[in-house]
């Protein structure tokens, strides 16, 4: 089992008809994703590869299809709106995959979702796999094993990095969910770790964050207070200078808050097992592996 | 004062040249305050701050004198409360006068920094005159890159005079760097990946010379131009190429590379390692080039050979 996703997982995909949206799809079905519906305003009627039926409304794809997972592929001036029709039509899990989405865009999207039953990843994600059961998302399928351990991650390509040392040490993975690198995003560090905890079939969890904000440490202070599950982390960015963005809107030091010493630091105390360098990921999963 | 290069603490000790310079008519200051604006991301709301201590450093009165700042959460969605306005100028104990200009200054620095999808807005320091007038003397604002598309009067303020000349560079290239201080320059796909990368230098005895994300996809035209913007930084001594095949097989990244680079002539060791989808084939096509790429199969292997080169040619 997994968090999240996992076989009866009917996914719809926003701006399927889009270059992004379209390739990755067809690498969602390679994979085994139960791909029911796309969505395109305009190209309602079509199908997708012969097989997947295209609407013009999320409700409408929804009410034919069950789907009850979103994908968001839709340029980033117009992802929130997506993530809101998609909310709008009660759709249990929205992934938004889109970059560059507005900050403010965000703030008002995640007001909206509070107390409703949609549940956001992303936005600026590579989305979320349980291997061999679904992977909605732009991750490559082929580096995850089935197994225990939970991987949540703020990065991308790090978080292949980190999936592939667990892989070729033969330690297969419950759920990985990358959740973005912004300064606001639908699903947390903590958020992640409370679905972990309360999945029987996850059995420790890998944390991979990055400078800026205080997302890590309230992870690590909810592992210490009420998770009987190791955990092991990576902070990538001690080199990372101060005021700059690297890369991620959200990977910043600004304030003297959110340095990688600084959360190492909160996350050892935390009994966080926190990996020294980005090639020992794997290694440190392993010693906390009973 | 034009053309001479200004020292502060915000421009760190090499300094920054002065091209522009902006004159404001003297005024007769009774006190100096400080207002300010920044996106909160653990409440996820505005922290408006106002202190009686303007003129100095914001972050060190909150370290040394936390009960001079007061603030005020703002709910962006909803705006700001003009009651939060008086709260804010009530505590600073203006008097009945500066009180009711410092209201309308704090309610117009919330409107234009909400309208502009701006992550910051500062006001330091915010002057009261001894006629009672509440005036700024400095701003400062900070926008969300990602908003810029329907900011265009705030894209049109650009002055890429303002901009290092290589990250300018990159950035016509949709390229992400930012340029450092060491000599092991480093080229990656992801903005996770390159911070870990850019660690495992530091870690292995050397120093990155700079942050660069040629995007989650590398291709050709990426590497290419990723390439030559790293070797311009003559600090520069070695490397490191550190690319993670995922949707992006390796094989093609690696004929993007010994197109790209091998084409130009290599002027610096350059060690690659690929890792992911077809790494195998990649590492082939590196090896058979033969035009002098140093392969690596580890991350730490990557970085531990790079530092290595960029001393062998810095003695």
């Amino acid at each position: 089992m997994s968090i999240l996703v996992n076989k009866d997982t009917r996914l719809l995909v926003q701006g399927i008809t889009g270059g992004e949206g379209s390739f990755h799809t067809k690498q969602m079905l390679e994979y085994g994703t139960n791909v029911v519906a796309g969505v395109t305003p305009g190209r309602g009627g079509q199908k997708f590869e012969d097989r997947v039926p295209v609407f013009d409304t999320v409700r409408e794809a929804v009410e034919q299809t069950g789907a009850n997972a979103a994908v968001v592929f839709v340029p980033a001036a117009f992802a929130a709106d997506a993530v809101l029709e998609a909310a709008e039509s009660e759709i249990a899990l929205v992934i938004c995959i889109t970059e560059g989405v507005p900050v403010m865009d965000m703030v008002k999207v995640s007001r909206y979702l509070q107390g409703r039953a949609t549940h956001l990843i992303g936005p600026n994600c590579p989305g979320i796999i349980s291997p061999g059961a679904c992977k909605i998302g732009i991750m490559p399928g082929f580096i995850h094993k089935e197994g225990r351990v939970g991987v949540v991650s703020r990065s991308g390509t790090l978080t292949y990095e980190a999936v592939w040392q667990l892989t070729e040490r033969g330690i297969g993975q419950s759920t990985c969910i990358g959740i973005g690198g912004d300064p606001v995003v639908g699903t947390t560090h903590l958020d992640a770790l409370k679905l972990f905890n309360d999945d029987p079939d996850t059995g420790a969890v890998l944390l991979i964050g990055e400078i800026g904000g205080m997302a890590e440490e309230e992870a690590a202070a909810f592992a210490r207070d009420e998770m009987d599950k190791p955990v092991a982390a990576f902070i990538a960015g001690r080199t990372a200078p101060p005021g700059r963005r690297m890369g991620h809107a959200g990977a910043i030091i600004s304030g003297g808050v959110g340095t990688a010493q600084s959360k190492i630091e909160y996350l050892r105390g935390c009994g966080v097992a926190v990996a020294e360098s980005p090639a020992e990921i794997g290694a440190t999963v392993q010693s906390i592996l009973k | 004062m034009l053309g001479s290069t200004l020292v502060t603490p915000q421009t760190g000790p090499e300094g920054t040249r002065v091209n522009k310079v902006l004159l404001e008519q003297g005024v007769n200051i009774a006190r100096e305050l400080y207002a300010g604006i920044a996106f909160d991301r653990g409440s996820r709301m505005d922290a408006f701050m106002v202190s009686t201590e303007g003129g100095v450093e914001i972050e060190k009165v909150a370290a040394e004198t936390p009960e001079k700042i007061h603030k005020q959460f703002i709910d962006p969605v909803m705006g700001m409360h003009p009651w939060q306005a008086r709260a804010l100028a009530f505590a600073l104990q203006l008097g009945p006068v500066a009180t009711k200009a410092a209201i309308k200054v704090f309610l117009a620095l919330y409107e234009a920094y909400r309208a502009r999808d701006a992550s910051l807005a500062e006001i330091n320091p915010l002057v009261v005159t001894t006629a009672g007038e509440v005036i700024a003397l400095d701003a400062k604002m900070n926008f969300d890159d990602n908003a810029l598309f329907r900011q265009q009067e705030v894209a049109a303020m650009r002055d890429p005079l303002e901009e290092d000349p290589l990250e300018r560079e990159a950035n016509e290239f949709g390229l992400n760097y930012i340029k450092l201080n060491g000599n092991v320059g480093c080229m990656v796909n992801g903005a996770g990946l390159a911070m870990a990368t850019m660690d495992i230098i530091k870690q292995a005895g050397g120093e990155p010379a700079n942050f660069l994300d040629v995007g989650g996809g590398a291709n050709v035209e990426t590497v290419g131009n990723g390439f030559r913007i790293i070797t311009k930084d003559p600090n520069v001594g070695a490397v490191l190429i550190n690319i993670f095949g995922g949707i992006v097989r390796c094989d093609r990244v690696a004929r993007g590379v010994v197109d790209a680079i091998g084409a130009a002539g290599i002027s610096v060791p350059v060690v690659v390692r690929l890792q992911g989808t077809n790494a195998e084939q990649g590492r082939e096509i590196i090896q058979q080039a033969k035009l002098g790429f140093i392969w690596a199969d580890s991350f730490r292997e990557a970085a531990e050979k790079a530092v290595a080169a960029a001393k062998g040619g810095s003695e």
